[in-house]
C-alpha cells in the first residue's frame, strides 16, 4: 500500500520487515490467545539491534533519532505484531539517557544495547488516583543508603519480562512542597532483587494480552545511587520523557491502521456477495477510503513530530496531535475493517478481532484521549486550567 | 582469498509487473527496487565464506545508474566489505556486464566470482557463463552446494533430472541458484555500519568497456490474460479435449 512515509528509510523498513515475516500472523494470535509473551519475536528483534536503535553508538546502540525508532515500532504492528509487548524499552531508555548519571548509563546501557538487560517496565499509574499523577501514594523514604518504598501500582506492564524497572514515588509529602509536581522522584529498580522482598506483583488478565500487573510495595529497600537525577525532580523527568512516547505511540497506530487497511482491501476486493466483490459497492469504499485519508493526515503529523524531536526544537504540540490523530485513525481503520469483514471478521483465524481490541487500548493507555484535548486546550489554545 | 559478488538492481520481487503503455518496457518509475533474490544468495554465501575463513574480503559489485548504491549498500550490510559501482543509466545488456565485471576481475584477483544464476527482470542466465568464457576460467553453473578447497572448489549443480557433482580449478566463476543458502537479513547495526564502508565509483569507459546495446528490444507485451477454465465429465473428455482442442497430445 502506498504511504506518505519518506523513503529515506527504505532500508530499515526492508530489513524490518524481512524479520516480521518470520514471525507470521499466526504467531501473534497464538501468544496473544493463550496470554503468552512472544519471547522469540522480541528476542529476534532485540539480537538484531531493533530496541536498542536510540541507544547512543558509545552504549552498544545504533545512536538513531526518534524517526527510526518510530519506524521499528510501526513496521512491528504493521506486520500484525504487538508493539506493547517492547516498546517500553524505547521510551525509558531515553529517561535513564537524559537524567541518569555517567555511572548509571555505563551500568545499565550497554546491557541493554545487547539485550542482557531488558528496561521494560515504568511504575506510575496507581490505583486510587489515576491520570491525577502528582497525587500518587507510593513513598520512598530515604533512610542511610537506600530509600524505603511504599505503597501500590496498578497497570505496570511487562514486570514479569523485564530486568529493570523504573519507578515514580513520592519523596517528601505533597503538604511539604510549594508545587504538586515537586516532590516525586525516579529510581532504577532491579526487579529479581526486588520481586519476594518488599515487592509483590499480580497479573492482570486483560482484553489487549498486555503482560501488566498490579504491584505492591511494603518495605522494598532501593540503594540509593538508583536515584535518576535530583531527588525531588521526577515527574518532571518523567514528563520530559512523554513526546517521545506519545510519537511512538502514535507510529504503532499508524501501522496498526494500514494493517487494517491492508486487509480490509484484500478482502473487499476478494469477498464477492451478489455475483461482485464486496469492494465494487460505494457502501463499503467509503469508509476505508476515510480511514485511509486519516491515517495518512495522523503520518504526516508523526513525522513533523519526529523531525522536530530529532533536531531538538519543541514538540510537545505535534506529538500530542499525532498521538490522537493516529489513535483516532486506527480505531476507525480497525472499525472499518471489521464491518468490511462481516461475520468472518469475528473468527480468530482472521486476526481482526485481536488488533481491533489492541488498537482499542490507544485510546486509552499510555494517555487517553481526553488529557490530549486537554493538553491542547490548555498549553496551545491557552484556555483556563481545567484541574 | 577476495570473492567477488555481482548485485542487480531489480524490480522487486512482490511487485506486480506493469508493462509501459508504448510497450518498449516495463514501468520502473515509483516502483519498489531490491537486490535480485539470486545475487541475495550469492552474497550470503561469500559472507559466510568468510566467516568460516575461507575468504579475506567480499566485493560487491553492481552496474547500473546511481542508485545501484543502495543494492551494493545492502550487500554491505550482509556483510560484504566494499563495493564497487560501475555507474551506467541506460540498458546493459549480459554481454556488457560480462565485459566490465573481466575488468573488475582482473584489476582485483578475486579466487572466486560468485553471481546469481539469472536476474528476475530478464531471466537471461548468460551473465556468469558469458564472463567465465572472456576470462578463461572455469565455470560452475546453478550450484546449490559449494565447497571451496585451497586451489579447487567443488559444486553440485541442479540439472534436470537429478544433481550433478564437478570439482573446478580456482579462480572460477561459479553462479548460485535457489537451495545454496537462505540469505540473513540485515542487523540494524550492520546497516549503520554499512553506511561508513567505502564505495568505488567507476564508469564502463574507465573499464575500456562500451556498453551500448546490440539487441533492440522490438516489443514488450503483457502476457495473454487467462482464459477461464472448463470442467470436464471425465477421463474420456479430457483426453479428447487435450488432443483436439487444446491440440497438446498426439
Ligand atoms: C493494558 C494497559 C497497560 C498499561 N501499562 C502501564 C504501565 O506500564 N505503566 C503505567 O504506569 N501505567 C500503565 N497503564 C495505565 C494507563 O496509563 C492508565 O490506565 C491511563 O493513564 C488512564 O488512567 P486510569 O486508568 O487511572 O484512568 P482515570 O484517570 O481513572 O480516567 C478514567 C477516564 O476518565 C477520563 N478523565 C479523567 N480525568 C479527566 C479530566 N480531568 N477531564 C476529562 N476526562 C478525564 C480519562 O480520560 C479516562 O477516560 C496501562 C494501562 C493499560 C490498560
Amino acid at each position: 500500500m502506498q504511504t506518505s512515509a519518506p523513503s529515506d528509510h527504505d532500508e530499515l523498513r526492508d530489513a524490518l520487515r524481512a524479520l516480521c515475516q518470520e514471525f507470521p500472523s499466526d504467531y501473534h494470535r497464538e501468544h496473544a490467545s493463550k496470554d503468552i509473551y512472544p519471547e522469540d519475536f522480541i528476542n529476534a528483534l532485540t539480537r538484531d539491534g531493533w530496541l536498542a536503535a536510540m541507544i547512543p553508538e558509545e552504549y552498544g546502540g545504533s545512536g538513531l533519532g526518534l524517526t527510526e525508532a518510530s519506524i521499528v515500532m510501526e513496521e512491528i504492528n504493521r506486520s500484525g505484531g504487538n508493539a506493547g509487548h517492547c516498546h517500553g524499552q524505547m521510551y525509558n531508555m531515553g529517561t535513564l539517557l537524559r537524567h541518569g548519571s555517567e555511572e548509571q548509563k555505563r551500568a545499565y546501557l550497554p546491557g541493554i544495547a545487547s539485550g542482557d538487560l531488558r528496561l521494560q517496565s515504568m511504575a506510575v499509574t496507581e490505583p486510587t488516583t489515576g491520570t491525577d499523577t502528582t497525587k500518587l501514594k507510593t513513598t520512598a523514604m530515604r533512610k542511610g543508603d537506600r530509600y524505603i518504598v511504599n505503597g501500590q501500582k496498578v497497570w505496570i506492564s511487562r514486570i514479569q519480562h523485564s530486568d529493570l524497572m523504573i519507578l515514580l514515588a513520592r519523596t517528601t509529602p505533597l503538604p511539604e512542597v510549594k508545587r504538586k509536581s515537586e516532590g516525586m522522584s525516579i529510581f532504577i529498580v532491579d526487579l529479581k532483587d526486588a520481586l519476594g522482598n518488599g515487592m509483590e506483583i499480580s497479573p492482570i488478565k486483560n482484553m489487549v494480552g498486555h503482560e501488566t500487573n498490579e504491584v505492591f510495595f511494603d518495605n522494598l529497600e532501593i540503594p540509593a545511587e538508583n536515584l535518576i537525577g535530583e531527588e525531588g525532580k521526577g515527574f518532571r523527568y518523567i514528563l520530559d520523557g512523554l513526546n517521545a512516547e506519545r510519537t511512538l505511540i502514535a507510529a504503532e497506530c499508524i501501522g496498526d491502521g494500514y494493517w487494517f487497511l491492508e486487509r480490509a482491501t484484500q478482502y473487499a476486493n476478494e469477498r464477492i456477495v451478489f455475483d461482485r466483490p464486496i469492494g465494487q459497492n460505494q457502501g463499503v469504499q467509503f469508509p476505508l477510503a476515510k480511514a485511509y485519508v486519516n491515517v495518512e493526515a495522523a503520518n504526516l503529523m508523526r513525522f513533523e513530530a519526529c523531525r522536530r524531536f530529532d533536531a531538538g526544537e519543541a514538540c510537545g504540540a505535534q506529538a500530542n496531535m499525532a498521538k490522537l490523530l493516529a489513535a483516532d485513525a486506527s480505531w476507525e481503520a480497525a472499525n472499518a475493517c471489521l464491518q468490511t469483514h462481516g461475520g468472518f471478521g469475528f473468527a480468530e483465524e482472521y486476526d481482526i478481532e485481536r488488533k481491533f481490541k489492541e488498537t482499542r487500548l490507544y485510546q486509552v493507555a499510555p494517555i487517553s484521549t481526553n488529557l490530549i484535548l486537554s493538553y491542547v486546550a490548555e498549553h496551545i489554545l491557552g484556555l483556563p486550567r481545567s484541574f | 582469498m577476495k570473492v567477488l559478488v555481482p548485485v542487480k538492481r531489480v524490480v522487486d520481487y512482490n511487485v506486480k509487473i506493469r508493462v509501459k503503455a508504448d510497450q518498449t518496457g516495463v514501468e520502473t518509475a515509483n516502483v519498489k527496487m531490491s537486490m535480485n533474490p539470486f545475487d541475495e544468495i550469492a552474497v550470503e554465501q561469500a559472507v559466510r565464506m568468510k566467516e568460516a575463513g575461507q575468504a579475506e574480503e567480499v566485493i560487491a559489485v553492481s552496474i547500473g545508474p546511481q542508485q545501484a548504491q543502495e543494492t551494493i549498500r545492502t550487500a554491505l550490510a550482509m556483510g560484504a566489505d566494499r563495493g564497487i559501482l560501475v555507474q551506467h543509466d541506460g540498458e546493459v545488456e549480459p554481454l556488457a556486464v560480462a565485459k566490465i565485471l573481466k575488468a573488475v576481475a582482473e584489476a582485483e584477483g578475486p579466487g572466486v566470482i560468485l553471481c546469481g544464476k539469472q536476474a528476475i527482470d530478464d531471466d537471461a542466465n548468460q551473465t556468469a557463463q558469458m564472463l567465465s568464457a572472456l576470462l578463461g576460467w572455469p565455470q560452475a553453473t546453478f550450484v546449490s552446494k559449494l565447497e571451496i578447497g585451497s586451489d579447487e572448489a567443488t559444486a553440485t549443480r541442479e540439472v534436470d533430472g537429478g544433481l550433478e557433482t564437478i570439482k573446478v580449478k580456482l579462480p572460477a566463476v561459479c553462479s548460485v541458484d535457489l537451495r545454496l543458502n537462505e540469505p540473513r537479513y540485515a542487523s540494524l547495526p550492520n546497516i549503520m555500519k554499512a553506511k561508513k564502508k567505502p564505495i568505488d565509483t567507476k564508469s564502463p569507459a574507465d573499464l575500456g568497456v562500451d556498453p551500448a546495446p546490440r539487441l533492440t528490444t522490438v516489443k514488450v507485451a503483457e502476457p495473454p490474460p487467462r482464459q477461464a477454465g472448463v470442467k470436464v465429465a471425465d477421463v474420456a473428455e479430457l483426453v479428447a479435449k487435450l488432443r483436439d482442442e487444446a491440440k497438446v497430445i498426439g
